[in-house]
């Protein structure tokens, strides 16, 4: 099982977990995964066509999917997923 | 009645004001980190760069590898990451409307209105996700954020 860690402003999704266990080979896979287990998140990382959002960036380690096979990446049980939401503002 | 209060200890609070003042005339930004209870309680803050690539005198950007650093932070030092701050140079310390757009829910948002290089107001605020408004939160301590009277 990898692992996924939830950013804070999500945690109320997933019963205030920090982190949850998933299955898949892919980082799409393991998203999917997650939805299942807390569907109340799907709707903040997965647009209606159930590709991952935009403004939602995903971290395999310590490497953006952008820089890798995007959400086609491969993971293995001791990889770390980060969900990370975009922050800005003026 | 406001039912949202935080309070910063005194190392927080003058780890943001340093660096808001430092980087003025741009914006500056980070996080920070405590405990959650009927009172938030900031015990550390983490100053992070300005991504923002532009005029940052009006805008900021946090890189998304700084926010995993950040939740790292959080789970290695058993904090909660409690939000952001970042400042309005020579602005007052008010939510644009960008930054209402960019607003996340929990987090709380501190605005740190810096004129001429000095921080003169501070306020803190969170999204209310019933109207998509932001909300005041009671900053208990606010004086802590006048770089004058830190000592207070």
């Amino acid at each position: 099982m990898s692992k996924i860690i939830i950013p804070t402003p999500l945690r109320k999704f997933t019963n205030f977990e920090s982190s949850v266990e998933i299955s898949g080979t892919t980082v799409l896979e393991a998203v999917k995964d997650l939805t299942s287990q807390h569907p109340d998140i799907k709707n903040h990382l997965l647009d209606t066509t159930g590709k991952l959002r935009s403004f939602i960036r995903i971290f395999v380690g310590d490497s953006d999917i952008l820089t890798l096979d995007r959400e086609h990446t491969k993971i293995e049980s001791s990889t770390v997923i980060s969900i990370v939401p975009a922050i800005a503002g003026g | 009645m406001n039912r949202l209060n935080i309070i910063f200890e005194k190392s927080p609070a003058e780890v943001i004001v340093e660096h808001l003042e430092a980087v003025f005339p741009n914006e500056g930004c980070g996080f920070f980190f405590g405990k959650e209870g009927k009172i938030r309680t900031v015990t550390h803050a983490l100053v992070v760069e300005n991504a923002k690539v532009g005029d940052q005198r009006r805008r900021f950007e946090i890189d998304p590898f700084d926010f995993v650093k950040a939740e790292r932070f959080a789970l290695e030092h058993n904090l909660v990451l409690l939000g952001v701050f970042h400042s309005h140079p020579n602005h007052p310390a008010i939510p644009s409307e960008h930054d209402l757009k960019q607003a996340l829910p929990y987090f709380s948002y501190l605005i740190v209105s810096v004129m001429n290089r000095v921080a003169v107001k501070a306020t803190s605020w969170r999204l209310n996700e019933k109207t998509g408004q932001f909300d005041e939160e009671k900053l208990l301590n606010h004086n802590k954020f006048l770089k004058s009277t830190t000592n207070v």
